[in-house]
């Protein structure tokens, strides 16, 4: 089998998390499927990160140029596109990022490669790639095949694979660039920092969250009351941001800040990997929702199947009551 | 300006019970709800507002089975001029990729200067049909769009990404922009248009209309299986008190007030 390639996402001068992901993922099938992995970096002054990945994969090949320093999925496309032709990977693995949706489902087309997005876990079966995926809301997971051709793309969700610390000699490769420029039609301008808020989610202890269940925004004072009483902050996941009910300073999630408090009170709120990604570091998580098959159940450490409004009077009087005779 | 804006009708799972049907590659639907995929609302409602600044046409396409002209009709009374439908009971294995083949050859005779869609459906998860779409007719595309300002034939676009940080582009057109939710604030259609929206014609496009050539699948579904479970939370029982005391139990161990 040729190479497995990965490719490094990097933002800001710094790696991504998720590429360790996706480079533990790529050695492990590597070594089953008794092939290389090759970890692709296109950046600019690369050599930092060479220095980082270099344990990570058997080969870097880099691409050196100041177009690449910051992500235009155009000006990747166009040079993977390239640099794929020519090498023939048997699979390229790229994170299922903000990064990688934007380039995959392009450059695959491009190409002509069978691909898809967002799998949890990826196997060879007689040179065949097979995927699993998540579908309906988390509820639900499907076993894919894709259609049998030399090389395959896909993306990767994160937190399948555990990052590791590679122990490989990276053989580097200089790869002259196919593009030097931005093409008109789709120019990188900046990057724009969120908002700074009035608190900060992540300095807290305790975060009482909300989500969908809220149904109202004007039901946002009980749950303001309840943070407020047992020493907390409100924090949310993304449905109440989209309806304008919170500042987007306030959501947790891939989206929006990753936290890790102390208590982790989750009420109303389905457990979308996108709001899980942001919030499993917390030491212990209490979820409230009606619907006992919700995926936060499965993230939680304690939950209670019920009304979000009926439970958070009571629970409520009973953390007073505690508090009251902690003496 | 004219605009074609791409939506997909999908059960709606988020708070439902969802079963695998007998043959293991589907699911129970007739105890669901179906409704317009949610960033697919705030796409059509980004689509409504650009006609409403630029003028021209907007166009609703979406692939499904006839019930999708339900919802194709609640874009009409939101403000599409027109709707097509792609029959979906004349394809098989509709993936992302199959999906996308079949949207560019019913879009491939319209004029268009900006194409909208979701960012993700709820259903299948793939974020990748605007995409597709938008490399087979060759323009360009960025998704997430939180934000687009277009003046004239260019576009300043804000692509969201991970911990809320903006990516700023700017992009000619034509283009295809996937929409985040949250973008706008979807309308809702007044009674007096969804009857106006009712007698409208819908175009209807089946195989027999379509060039065969080259469309095919790239992924095939081989099976559905509910995610083995692995950490479970402690389901806390009892009434009310006895929970609520019990969570006040845990957050004091614990050292939290």
């Amino acid at each position: 089998m040729n190479d497995i390639f990965a490719l490094v996402e990097h933002r800001q001068g710094a790696i991504r998390d998720m590429t360790y992901e996706l480079l533990s993922c790529g050695r492990k099938l590597a070594e089953k499927e008794n092939t290389k992995l090759t970890a692709v970096i296109l950046g600019h002054n690369t050599d930092d990160l060479v220095q980082i990945l270099k344990s990570q994969a058997h080969r870097l090949l880099v691409v050196d140029n100041d177009v690449f320093k910051d992500f235009n999925s155009e000006v990747y496309q166009n040079a993977l596109s390239e640099i794929i032709k020519q090498q023939n990977p048997a699979l390229t693995l790229i994170s299922h990022s903000a990064f990688g949706m934007d380039l995959c489902p392009a450059l695959a087309t491009k190409l002509g490669v069978p691909f898809t997005t967002d799998c949890l876990d990826i196997e060879f079966v007689e040179q065949k790639l097979k995927v699993t995926r998540q579908i309906y809301d988390g509820k639900l997971n499907a076993k894919v095949q894709l259609r049998e051709n030399p090389g395959y793309m896909i993306t990767l969700r994160s937190g399948r694979f555990p990052a590791g610390e590679g122990n490989l000699e990276g053989a580097v490769e200089k790869f002259d660039t196919p593009v030097s420029t931005q093409p008109d039609y789709r120019k990188f301008i900046e990057y724009i920092e969120a908002a700074v808020g009035e608190v900060d989610i992540t300095k807290s202890d305790i975060l009482v969250s909300v989500g969908r269940g809220l149904k109202d925004q004007a039901n946002l004072s009980i749950i303001e009351d309840f943070a407020s009483a047992i020493g907390g902050v409100v924090a949310c996941s993304r449905p109440v941001v989209d309806a304008g009910w919170m500042a987007k300073d306030r959501q947790v999630g891939s989206s929006g800040k990753t936290v890790k408090p102390k208590l982790y009170i989750a009420l109303g709120i389905s457990g979308a990997f996108q709001h899980i990604v942001g919030m499993k570091g917390a030491d212990t998580i209490i979820a409230v929702n009606k619907d006992p098959n919700a995926p936060i159940f499965s993230e939680a450490n304690y939950g209670i199947v019920d009304d979000l409004f009926k439970v958070v009077p009571v629970l409520k009087t009973k953390i007073l009551e505690v508090k009251l005779t902690k003496g | 300006m004219d605009i074609i804006v791409c939506i997909k009708r999908v059960a709606q799972t988020a708070e439902a019970d969802v079963k695998i049907d007998s043959s293991g590659k589907d699911i129970i639907k007739d105890r669901l709800t179906f409704d317009m995929n949610e960033s697919d609302t705030y796409a059509l409602e980004e689509a409504i507002l650009l006609k409403e600044k630029s003028g021209g046409t907007l166009t609703a396409v979406s692939l499904g089975t006839v019930e999708v002209e339900d919802t194709l009709r609640i874009a009409l009374a939101k403000g599409a001029d027109s709707a097509i439908r792609i029959k979906a009971e004349d394809f098989e294995e509709l993936d992302g990729y199959k999906t996308a083949q079949l949207l560019k050859a019913a879009i491939k005779d319209l004029k268009s200067d900006v194409i909208f869609t979701g960012c993700i459906a709820t259903d299948d998860y793939y974020s990748q049909v605007g995409v597709i779409l938008a490399e087979l007719l060759g323009i360009p595309h960025a998704t997430l769009v939180a934000k687009v300002d277009i003046q004239d034939t260019k576009a300043q676009v804000h692509r969201e990404l991970e911990g809320g940080l903006i990516e700023h582009l700017e992009m000619s057109l034509p283009a295809l922009f996937t929409i985040q939710t949250g973008i706008n604030e979807p309308r809702y259609a007044s009674l007096i248009a969804i009857r106006r929206a009712a007698k409208k014609e819908i175009k209807v496009i089946g195989a027999s209309d379509i060039d065969p050539t080259g469309i095919q699948a790239n992924a095939s579904l081989e099976e559905l299986f509910t995610p083995p479970v692995g950490k479970r939370a402690e389901i806390l029982s009892g009434s009310m008190d006895e929970i609520s005391a019990k969570v006040a139990g845990i957050i004091k161990e614990k050292g939290l007030i």
